[in-house]
């Protein structure tokens, strides 16, 4: 079991650092794209997978962390200290929660330590509250809808629906050169290693064995004495910390950020990610992140008409025939070989405790 | 596990990452046979058409997309440009502002096309705006939009706010009354939109009566009809977007307000949009657009007939269509009096640029990138078709900034 899953990582991380070899910028950059994705899928991966939250408003989290980033970024790209569309809209002045976005250092925390904040706050008093399952996420749908509407109304704050886009320069070096997009990506893989490693050491600690324990029956957990409101609130905060990173990453490589980006069908194509690739694996989660959205792109450059249909497909064909996803699916084919297998040799058949945790 | 599991769950891994990287490869493999050429290879060239074929703004693009493949066709018939044929290169936005980008970057970089015919929404702009002056490229926008903006290297074929707005704000005083109610859709089109009309009314001698905005794809409009019908305007100046313009007319009409009564005029609603709302519920109230399908002249007559016959006689032609139309031919024509598909010569060869499109001449302004247009007030008719009702005589030089205009100053300090 270790083996295997130590020799998928490495399989790809091997590919991921040597992708810029072979592939074309246009599709390295894509693909650092992906990997921004990646990053928050991990953290559904760890909410919703092995804590069993479904929380459909992880768009929330992503796009506060971009535009943190997004807020520098711009900053940065006005040479008169005020962004273009406030002058627009009549402002003179640079807004109060603006100014301290003029310091990199600043944003960048910030991108993780706001959708943190948010998180706990609002993990708190849900979960406190003993609120969960079709109510949570509901909720979670809530807090999209609420702050879609903010950011689109507060139009000379936020931009409007046009959002924060046409940025030049991060700490003073040019993002659109070839050789920064290429050290962009480099650490966005270095971001994504970081956060497997975390979330492989997360799930195999005691309080990773709670989460699951919390999945697979909260009561129980709460009688043998812990609290589970606790390590659900920490779990969300972990998945939001990572959902804003991955949203600070992806201002980065992208350049934009609007609030379409964090709308109600983006944070439910996020869970839909983590379901293709196997909600019970955080490589599961990697890899759906990245061929769901490669899938995406490939199908709609060869088929701009008819794109969608092949992609819905896609998603219909994997939920009804891999509920667990590309790595259950892996996992199922080889369990029935060795057992067929092991039939033969009478042996035992070695149960370990989550079948499709790797 | 066994030892085959183990070889197996590694194949299926080593398998994903192959087909992973057949998407990649397979797209590297055509990129590096373009790479050296510029978009020109053999006897074809290519150009990007960019627009939403899925999600809400489908509805609306899928017809220019339509327009500018119709163009393209025709100039390939006629022997093409610089005796290259134009080869379109169709790409999906998707209604999705990032997704703009992605594409336009696909476009430029992998495919190097000579230039996009693209976008609708202000987002879906803005989002191409940095793609297209970062890898120098060319972008044809054919949608009036809320000025403030030119860039060197997009081509605007839609009206600015002073060949829309403002010349309508201005027919409205004179014929209909001061006292004016603003609606609109709440993002950036309509906000800024307002700004302009509100300083245009304190200088005018207008007077707002008020200024409501709804989400987009709002639908219930029985409080806001109430706040109309309560503070009495002579005009209620509309710039709802989509659906909600099917929503608001409707319930207009029923709360029994007609056009004699409060007429609205609208700058998003055109002979396409009509067809989704009812001719019947729109009867009587007026727009302001460049052209529409009614102009009798023989050029937009044949433009009118060939687009129906090649996609269908139910359909309309409307301003928006116009412009992805003739920006096709203007690109052409710069290409020819460049002698180049490069982007910078195109660019120093458009000043003064002049097509016979179907609504009559149009010509791009080289010091903004816009093009001079008529302006044209039309009122909508029960078949769904819109009546001219005045229009400017002679093209109005396009002002995205509006610094012909004392009481615009400040509107635009922020650049």
């Amino acid at each position: 079991m270790k083996n295997i899953s130590r020799s998928s990582y490495a399989l790809l991380f091997i590919f991921l650092l040597c992708a810029p070899l072979f592939l074309h910028d246009f599709r390295v950059a894509l693909l650092a794209k992906f990997l921004c994705f990646a990053i928050l899928a991990v953290g559904i991966c760890l909410i919703w997978g092995y804590t069993g939250i479904l929380s459909l408003g992880h768009g929330v989290f992503f796009g506060l962390g971009a535009y943190c980033v997004a807020m520098y970024l711009k900053l940065e790209a006005s040479p008169t200290g005020i962004p273009d569309f406030m002058g627009w809209s009549g402002i003179v002045e640079l807004p109060g929660l603006w100014k301290p976005f003029a310091n990199p250092y600043f944003a960048i925390s910030a991108a993780v330590i706001v959708p943190v904040l948010l998180a706990l706050v609002l993990g708190y008093f849900t979960f406190k509250n003993r609120i969960r399952g079709v109510y949570f996420s509901l909720i979670s749908q809530a807090l999209v809808v609420v702050f879609v509407t903010l950011f689109i109304g507060k139009q000379e704050i936020t931009g409007g629906t046009n959002g924060l886009t046409n940025f030049s320069t991060a700490f003073g070096i040019s993002l659109t050169n070839r050789g920064v997009q290429q050290v962009l990506y480099f650490i966005t893989v270095g971001f994504l290693l970081l956060t497997v490693a975390f979330a492989l050491w997360l799930t195999k600690s005691r309080a990773g064995k709670l989460l699951m324990a919390i999945r697979e029956g909260e009561n129980r957990v709460r009688f043998l004495g812990y609290n589970p409101t606790s390590f659900k609130v920490f779990v969300y905060c972990v998945s939001a910390a990572l959902a804003g990173v991955a949203g600070g990453l992806f201002v980065l490589q992208v350049g934009m950020i609007s609030p379409e980006m964090m709308g109600i069908i983006p944070s439910i194509e996020m869970v839909l990610w983590v379901a293709v690739g196997g909600r019970y694996s955080i490589f599961g989660a990697v890899i759906g992140a990245i061929l769901t959205n490669s899938a995406k792109s490939f199908f709609s450059e060869s088929y701009p008409d008819f794109w969608l249909f092949f992609l819905g497909g896609l998603f219909i064909l994997v939920v009804l025939v891999m509920p667990n996803g590309l790595v259950g699916l892996g996992k199922s084919v080889g369990e029935k070989i060795t057992s067929r297998i092991k039939k033969k040799e009478k042996e035992d058949v070695q149960h370990e405790a989550g079948p499709y945790v790797s | 596990m066994g030892k085959m599991t183990k070889n197996l769950f590694l194949m299926l891994v080593i398998l994903t990452f192959m087909l992973a990287g057949c998407v990649g490869s397979n797209a590297t493999n055509n990129e590096s046979d373009t790479s050296d050429e510029k978009g020109e290879k053999g006897d074809t060239v290519k150009v990007g058409v960019l627009h939403s074929l899925s999600g809400t703004m489908a509805i609306s693009e899928v017809s220019l997309k339509n327009a500018e493949l119709m163009a393209i066709e025709e100039i390939n018939e006629a022997g093409g440009v610089l005796g290259k044929k134009i080869e379109p290169v169709i790409e999906d936005g998707a209604s999705d502002w990032p997704t703009f980008a992605e594409k336009a970057k696909k476009l430029l970089q992998s495919d190097e096309v000579a230039t996009i015919f693209g976008g609708w929404t202000s987002a879906s702009r803005k989002a191409m705006l940095p793609v297209v002056e970062q890898n120098n490229g060319l972008l044809w926008y054919p949608v009036q939009y809320e000025g403030m903006e030119s860039s060197p290297n997009i081509f605007y074929t839609g009206a600015t706010t002073n060949q829309q707005i403002v010349p309508a704000v201005s027919w409205l005083l004179e014929n209909k009354g001061k006292k004016f109610f603003l609606i609109g859709s709440d993002y950036v089109f309509p906000r800024t939109a307002n700004k302009i009309i509100k300083a245009q009314l304190k200088a005018e001698g207008g007077e707002l009566l008020g200024e409501e905005y709804t989400p987009l794809g709002h639908t219930d409009y029985s409080t806001l009809i109430s706040k109309i019908k309560a503070a009495k305007p002579d005009v209620i100046f509309n710039t709802l977007n989509g659906d909600s313009n099917v929503a608001f007319f409707k319930q207009l009409k029923d709360a029994g307000i007609g056009p004699k009564d409060m007429p609205v005029l609208s700058v998003s609603i055109a002979e396409e949009e009509i067809r989704g709302i009812g001719g019947d519920v729109l009867a009587g109230h007026y727009t302001a657009w460049n052209y529409y399908q009614t102009i009798d002249t023989p050029e937009n007559k044949d433009f009118v007939e060939k687009y129906k016959a090649k996609y269908g006689e139910e359909l309309v032609t409307d301003d928006p269509i116009e412009a992805a139309y003739f920006a096709v031919y203007l690109w052409a024509a710069a290409v020819e009096k460049a002698g180049s598909f490069d982007v910078d010569k195109v660019r120093a060869a458009s000043d003064g640029i002049e097509v016979q499109a179907p609504g009559g001449k149009v010509k791009i302004e080289g010091s903004n990138q816009h093009t001079w247009k008529v302006v044209r007030i039309g009122e909508i008719q029960e078949d769904g078709l819109i009546k001219e009702l005045w229009n400017s005589g002679e093209a109005v030089k396009p002002d995205p900034y509006l610094e012909g205009y004392d009481w615009a100053k400040g509107l635009s300090s922020g650049e």
